[in-house]
């Protein structure tokens, strides 16, 4: 099944996409603590773009598509327009300094990182699209 | 969305976390704890009981103060988390930087032995 969403950059709605991540995974056999996860991973993804690329602009809009099959890994796609920000690229801080340096971010591609299987970029005519795979288990 | 309320027992500021801590609403989070530390309180409990989810903004409020707290030593316990809020804090090892009781009495007894 595919379910598809698109949203104004503001973190006002980033309850709008976890209930909509929740609502799509729930019917489909997939235990609650395993949705949890990658609800949290995607809450990350899209509160990143949300501020970082589109500095929390509810005009400029991305969308957000899951494709969930039973005995398939779950794929989701966070397509958008703005700069891409690879967090392939980026090495998250270690635990201590983030303690030591008092500072409230970096844990979140820590997360995402933990909880997902994959992550894949792509750009196409003027697109970016990340792709963020995670193997689940089906009741 | 979250609701914080603040009651005092026993000297201890207790706040309690009601709802959802994300992007939006972390600095809500932040504000109650540093309002707690205005005050003089120098033992905080964190009631999680009725709190549904946390993202990494809430958890990063979290960690913001345990240096602040080890200097001046305030004591800080979260309790009563569910499931899902309990595996966000052990994916990231919190659970081993953080005080993380099962309930208040627990949580109770932890501040007094800290």
């Amino acid at each position: 099944m595919n379910y598809k969403y698109k949203v104004g950059c503001s973190i006002e709605n980033l309850k709008g996409v976890r209930d909509f991540i929740r609502g799509a995974l729930k019917d489909h056999g997939v235990s609650d603590l395993q949705i949890s996860e990658m609800v949290l991973a995607l809450d990350e993804m899209c509160s990143n773009l949300m501020i970082h690329a589109h500095h929390c602009n509810p005009d400029e809009l991305f969308e957000l598509k899951i494709d969930v099959e039973k005995d398939h890994p779950v794929v989701f796609e966070i397509i958008d327009d703005g700069s891409s920000f690879d967090i392939n690229q980026f090495s998250e801080p270690e635990l201590g300094n983030l303690v030591h340096e008092k500072r409230k971010g970096g844990l979140g591609i820590r997360l995402v990182k933990s909880i997902m299987d994959k992550i894949e970029y792509q750009h196409a005519s003027g697109k970016n699209i990340c792709r963020l795979i995670k193997k689940v288990q089906f009741k | 969305m979250i609701h914080i309320k603040r009651l005092q027992e026993d000297g201890a500021d207790i706040i309690a976390l009601i709802g959802e801590i994300d992007a939006s609403s972390s600095i809500e989070l932040d504000l109650a704890i540093a309002k707690s530390v205005g005050e003089g309180f120098s033992r905080i409990l964190i009631d999680c009981s009725s709190l549904e989810y946390i993202s990494s903004a809430g958890l990063g409020v979290f960690m913001s103060y345990i240096e602040e707290f080890n200097d001046k030593k305030i004591k800080m316990v979260l309790f009563g988390m569910n499931e899902k809020v309990a595996n966000t804090f052990e994916i990231l090892g919190l659970h081993e930087l953080l005080q993380i009781g099962k309930d208040k009495v627990q949580a109770k007894k932890m501040i007094d032995e800290l």
